[in-house]
């Protein structure tokens, strides 16, 4: 109990100083003024939330592999937490497109994809909660989630390349681009902080499935008598 | 081989099945001409507009249909057990996978061909210079479509809300499929058509890519 | 009828599970049969006899423990064999013909010359005059004649079979039980779970009886087999 509080408090207090080194520390960006500061968290999210499923593939394949629940519940809450953190991207995504741009949405390439990267972990948990069967949704779940993730690298690749052929608004920047070194500090700062925070959710997270599992188990077994 | 052996044999059941009721071709058939027909009512179908938009539009009827034909691949198995007769019967169950995704590919292919026609008549694009390709583009992307789908359709077979789950975990899986086939597609009909390598490598891949991952994965698709 | 290919085959089971969830189809359950034997499973409902089938024909992956296939005499190949499986459902396919289906499995299975097999398996079912009718219009005895043709294309030395006669009329049933008396004067090991007594039952050489997916009782270990037979259906 005291290590979650202990690693809770550091995590707030990551996130905060991250905050703080976003509003006040980056200097302002040229063009864009104030709003472009969410640059950090919209970034940031989308790396930990791609991060959260690669954590999901490992688990699925090991729960292919060896069958332990414990991979299972890794799966599940990796998912759940990186499915929050695309969420947060798609959320920001439009919140600086609006000032900047004067419209809500754009099709650029990399947000586009993380849409679908979206959809397919929102089918993923779905997929859990419409199989009867803990055994067979944990191993079908896993293997959706394989496939998921080895489409990933497909998914962007297509719609990097045939999806953006018209000149329009990319946020964060196309390649050629670059961070101003202390922008960049406070960006991997964020990542940083970003990540133990999904760190620390996942944690919690797993902490409640092995809980709940554990709790389905008996329920099962008191019906069953 | 018996894999392959076993796999032929299997697909001469899927086939004779089918062509005996016909049922999934005809019901896929008018399913895309009526997604066909309605697309043209969004758009004004003068020529440059449709060779902008016909070819997505026809892939995405494809991806559709493919959705709603996919459906009954695995469910059909589950009527009298035979699934189970099959497991029993073959050494290695990617068999199983093999003769449905050819035969799932063979249904959608017949559908595309038998529906190409109406598209270019319907939508003013020439088709005849470029069939060869076209044919090709159609067979990559609908293996493509087909190995994810006869995956996933065992995978829905097992779930409640199949008829739903399966354009859900189906259609986000195939999005580089749709966009990689639309675009070889649209560069031959395009007034100068050529060939986007780029894009049919991409299709080649991706259908390696997931062809391997139903090889490795396949058989616990089927486990109890 | 023909003697099965090989040396009979017996099964083992050590210390199977199966979960199911929370719930144990099977807890801890060893057991053997020895080759050529012909055990009656009973039981009440739930009991975990379709289970037990259904890993025994490795259809079903057990939780944990192991499923082994010896055999009368060192063979690699009994060990492998496929069995025989005949379950509640007929497992073959309606849209297809007698003759259709029972092709299908005997090429799948690589038996050699198989239109011979069928044609053979068909006339000792007495199904020779319905071959090209598609099964769809079969009768319910029909249709569980054509399992167990099935189930028979490659000779397995072992036979497992889930309430065969479930559906049957007395003279399926007859015919069933005399099918099965041949098969285990053959040599087949033959393992059946069946409800209560009757002609099929009384061919057993053995019976065991499951609860709660555990083994109850046992002939093997005084258990009478109408004890096992008539306490199943409490």
């Amino acid at each position: 109990m005291i290590k979650q509080v202990i690693a809770g408090v550091l995590v707030v207090g990551l996130m905060a100083a991250a905050a703080y080194a976003a509003f006040f520390v980056a200097p302002p960006e040229r063009t864009m003024g104030l709003i472009q500061r969410i640059f950090y968290f919209h970034a940031a999210s989308a790396w930990a939330g791609m991060t959260a499923f690669f954590v999901c593939f490992v688990a699925n394949l090991q729960y292919v592999w060896r069958r332990q629940q414990k991979w299972d519940s890794l799966a599940v809450s990796a998912a759940e937490v990186g499915v929050a953190f695309i969420t947060v991207v798609l959320i920001t995504g439009p919140i600086w497109a609006h000032p900047v741009w004067g419209i809500w949405w754009t099709w650029d390439a990399r947000l586009t994809s993380t849409f679908v990267l979206w959809l397919l972990y929102v089918s993923y948990l779905l997929l859990r909660t419409l199989i009867e069967d803990p055994d067979r949704r944990d191993l079908l779940s896993a293997i959706f989630g394989i496939f998921a993730f080895v489409d990933v690298p497909l998914v962007y690749g297509s719609i990097r390349w045939w999806r953006t052929q018209h000149p329009q608004p990319v946020i964060m920047g196309g390649p050629g681009s670059g961070l101003e070194p202390t922008m960049r500090k406070v960006f991997f700062f964020s990542v940083l902080a970003l990540h133990a925070l999904m760190v620390f959710l996942i944690a919690e997270r797993y902490r409640l499935e092995k809980l709940r599992t554990k709790l389905d188990v008996v329920r099962r077994e008191a019906e069953a008598l | 081989m018996s894999l392959l052996a076993n796999a032929s044999v299997l697909l001469g059941k899927e086939l004779r099945t089918e062509f005996r009721s016909r049922e999934l071709l005809t019901t896929t058939v008018v399913f895309i001409l009526m997604v066909i027909v309605l697309f043209s009512f969004t758009f004004d179908p003068t020529s440059a507009e449709s060779r902008r938009f016909g070819p997505g539009l026809l892939w995405l009827a494809f991806l559709f249909a493919a959705s709603l034909m996919l459906q009954p691949c695995f469910l059909r198995e589950q009527t009298n057990d035979t699934l189970s007769a099959l497991r029993l019967s073959v050494e290695d169950p990617f068999a199983i996978f093999l003769a449905k995704l050819t035969a799932n590919t063979l249904f959608l292919l017949l559908t595309e061909f038998l529906l190409l026609p109406i598209f270019s008549v319907l939508y003013n694009v020439a088709v005849l210079p470029v069939l060869g390709w076209l044919i090709f583009v159609f067979f990559l992307g609908s293996l493509g479509v087909s190995i994810a789908g006869t995956a996933l359709s065992a995978i829905s077979a097992q779930a409640r809300m199949r008829e739903l789950l399966l354009p859900l975990l189906l259609l986000p899986l195939l999005t580089p499929v749709l966009v990689a086939s639309t675009e070889v597609t649209k560069a031959l009909l395009d007034p100068s058509p050529y060939v986007s390598w780029k894009g049919i490598g991409f299709l080649a891949v991706f259908d390696l890519v997931f062809l391997t991952a139903l090889w490795l994965f396949g058989e616990y698709l089927l486990e109890e | 009828m023909t003697p099965p290919a090989g040396p009979s085959s017996g099964i083992r089971f050590e210390n199977i599970d199966k979960r199911y969830g929370g719930l144990y189809a099977l807890r801890r359950l060893t057991m053997e049969v020895t080759p050529g034997e012909c055990v009656v499973l009973a039981g009440p409902n739930g009991s975990g006899k379709t289970t037990l089938l259904r890993i025994a024909a490795r259809l079903v992956r057990p939780s944990s423990g192991i499923v082994t296939f010896p055999s009368a005499h060192k063979s690699p190949a009994a060990g492998d064999a496929p069995t025989g499986f005949v379950a509640h459902a007929t497992m073959v396919y309606d849209e297809l013909t007698a003759e259709e289906n029972l092709t299908l499995f005997a090429r799948l299975l690589e038996i050699p010359d198989p239109q011979t097999r069928v044609g053979k398996l068909l006339l000792e079912v007495g199904l020779v005059d319905r071959r090209s009718s598609l099964v769809r219009t079969f009768s319910r005895g029909m249709r569980q004649r054509v399992a167990i043709a099935r189930a028979l294309l490659h000779e397995p030395p072992l036979l497992l079979l889930d309430e065969p006669a479930t559906g049957l009329d007395p003279q399926g049933t007859a015919w069933l039980a005399e099918t099965l008396r041949r098969l285990r004067d053959a040599g087949c090991t033959i393992l059946m779970s069946l409800h209560g007594e009757s002609n099929i039952s009384s061919l057993a050489t053995r019976g065991i009886r499951l609860e709660a997916g555990r083994v109850a009782a046992d002939t093997r270990t005084g258990a009478t087999l109408q004890s096992i037979l008539t306490f199943a259906d409490a």
